[in-house]
């Protein structure tokens, strides 16, 4: 079984955003990039796929999200088997999923898992969409995967701790909220190790940029109707204060 | 062009659940803006039509393969309700079924999709959606091109009451089985109700909740110990639940609990839309975090950007005395 997790680079969250000057997209020249936390949990299910039945897994990225050959290299420091950089491709979703059907047209996978969202996926989740692409079938907010006899067995998850398990035959493609495990880690060394080796291959897709049909008119930080009042004074204070607000309303004694 | 609005009903054993208004009542508003009326397409028992009175009119699908929600059998039969009907827009639930419908539909239907949705409306011809990216740190205000829309809806967006309130005339349309939905291959083998038997979150008068921010399985300790003196019990948001450090019924957001708790005390906690839809309603938050940008300071009444790791132990010694 060959096992795909695509994968993208998104913007750090911890760090400040800034606009470009029209104020319809981000900045994306300062800000840091890193793995989207989603699909760093679908690698790692991939890989418990892998260590159950010793699928073959392969990440794949888009060489244009900056620092993604450092996920792919980190990938196979992890366990993948491969990494796949692909040149071509658009920024969003709909095009994104274009470049992934392209590639995976010429290498197929038995099944497909990648994030379930990203930050900045605002025309829509790749996982569906890719699938519509593949005219494979597909199922999201899953949150755990096992192959069984040339079926896959998935558990959905919905609000309020609800879940289905399904079946459905392969090929197919998962849009991970959460591995089983936390993702794995890979020390440093065996990165760079994978560096050197220079397991990374790249491969080019047409550059046909499939329409999100989405125009954006302006992006904005939201309006803060209101913000917490800050309070004041060092530790000990504000202890204080919290205790004293929790004691007026009965919620500690003494 | 049309200027119909179809939603999609979501129901859990024939229950028509709270999103299901909350988008009808918008729908509303736009299918008057844009000419149109509002549509609700019905998977499952023909009585579902009893609950969704609000709609002018409701399509239902009457199919062994849709009792249960079904990601392959309800593409296979929105995707042919769509096609017959071809609304202007469908309004989906940004939680699980919109998940997995919306983003494989803009591409079945050739519909331009907006996800993430908290704000919506008709300016002119044009349908604006506001989309909440980022975390929730931005928000995009963007037009919904072409002929036909999407859009994936976040929960509580919109009031639930507009959608109740029964049409002036509501029809019932029995829509013939679509092709395909005798061949699904998707089985549900199994449902899993939420775990019971641990202590409920939603009945506690204070929570004490945390975040990613306290790093490590082995601090959660501090915080308990925290709890436990306050006698209150240990929520947490996604991250922590995820990581199997508590588990699932101490999860307050979107995906886990809503709780209502007279205070709610947040560690850590930077308040990604899908927690702070489960706790906004607490009487009184107060959230702890260094990022004095998080979003979860837009919600809580009071905050400090303390380091949790100081402020824990100050708070607990002074408990004990």
């Amino acid at each position: 079984m060959r096992i795909v997790v695509a994968m993208k680079a998104v913007p750090d969250l911890v760090e400040e955003i800034e606009l470009t000057p029209d104020e319809t997209d981000i900045d994306r020249e300062y800000l840091k990039f890193v793995l989207n936390e989603w699909d760093d949990q679908a690698l790692e299910e991939a890989l418990l796929v892998k260590d159950a039945t010793g699928a073959e897994v392969v990440a794949v990225g888009l060489a244009d999200d900056p620092d993604i050959d450092q996920a792919l290299y980190t990938a196979i420091a992890k366990g993948a088997d491969g990494a796949v950089m692909l040149e071509g491709g658009g920024a969003d979703t709909h095009s994104r999923a274009a470049a992934f059907a392209e590639y995976l047209a010429k290498e197929p996978a038995d099944l497909v898992i990648t994030g379930v969202q990203a930050p900045d996926d605002l025309d829509g989740q790749l996982a569906p969409m890719l699938a519509a692409r593949l005219g494979q079938r597909h199922v999201s907010v899953v949150v755990g995967v096992e192959a069984k006899d040339g079926n896959v067995v998935v558990r959905q998850e919905f609000s309020g701790g609800r879940a289905h398990v399904l079946e459905l035959p392969l090929p197919a493609v998962i849009g991970l909220q959460a591995s089983r495990e936390t993702p794995r880690y890979a020390p440093i060394t065996r990165i760079r190790q994978a560096m050197q080796a220079g397991g990374v291959r790249g491969e080019s897709v047409s550059t046909d940029v499939a329409s999100s049909g989405l125009s954006v008119r302006r992006m904005f930080r939201p309006e803060q109707t209101s913000h917490a009042e800050m309070l004041e004074g060092d530790v000990d204070d504000i202890a204080d204060k919290i205790l004293e607000l929790l004691r007026e309303r009965g919620m500690v004694k003494g | 062009m049309s200027g119909n609005v179809l939603v999609l009903a979501e129901h859990i054993g024939g229950e028509v659940q709270e999103a299901t208004y909350e988008l009808l009542g918008k729908a509303k508003e736009l299918a008057v803006a844009l000419g149109g009326e509002v549509e609700v397409a019905a998977f499952g028992p023909a009585s579902l039509a009893d609950q969704l009175g609000g709609a002018d009119v409701v399509v239902s699908v009457d199919h062994p393969a849709l009792a249960e929600y079904n990601p392959e059998a309800y593409e296979v039969a929105l995707l042919s309700v769509l096609r017959e009907r071809g609304p202007r827009l469908l309004l989906l639930s940004n939680a699980t079924i919109g998940l997995d419908l919306g983003a494989s539909l803009s591409v079945h239907w050739d519909a331009s999709l907006a996800a993430y949705v908290g704000a919506l409306q008709v300016d002119g011809d044009a349908v604006l959606a506001t989309a909440q990216v980022m975390g929730g740190k931005l928000h995009a205000e963007v037009e919904l091109t072409g002929e036909r829309g999407i859009c994936t809806v976040l929960a509580g967006a919109f009031p639930a009451s507009a959608g109740t309130a029964p049409a002036a005339g509501s029809e019932v349309v029995a829509f013939a089985t679509p092709e395909g939905l005798d061949n699904v291959q998707t089985k549900l083998r199994s449902v899993i109700e939420p775990e019971a038997g641990d202590v409920n979150i939603t009945e506690a008068d204070l929570l004490v909740s945390v975040g990613r921010g306290i790093e490590s399985q082995e601090n959660l300790e501090m915080v308990q110990e925290l709890a436990d003196l306050l006698g209150a019990p240990l929520s947490a948001s996604r991250p922590i639940i995820d990581s199997g450090w508590l588990p699932k019924t101490r999860q307050v957001g979107k995906s886990g609990l809503k709780v209502k708790p007279k205070a709610y005390l947040a560690f850590g906690i930077s308040g990604a839309p899908e927690h702070l839809e489960g706790m906004r309603d607490a009487e009184l938050i107060i959230a702890c975090n260094t990022d004095e940008s998080a979003p979860i300071f837009d919600v809580a009444h009071l905050g400090t950007t303390e380091d949790l790791f100081e402020l824990i132990p100050a708070l607990a010694d002074k408990v004990k005395g």
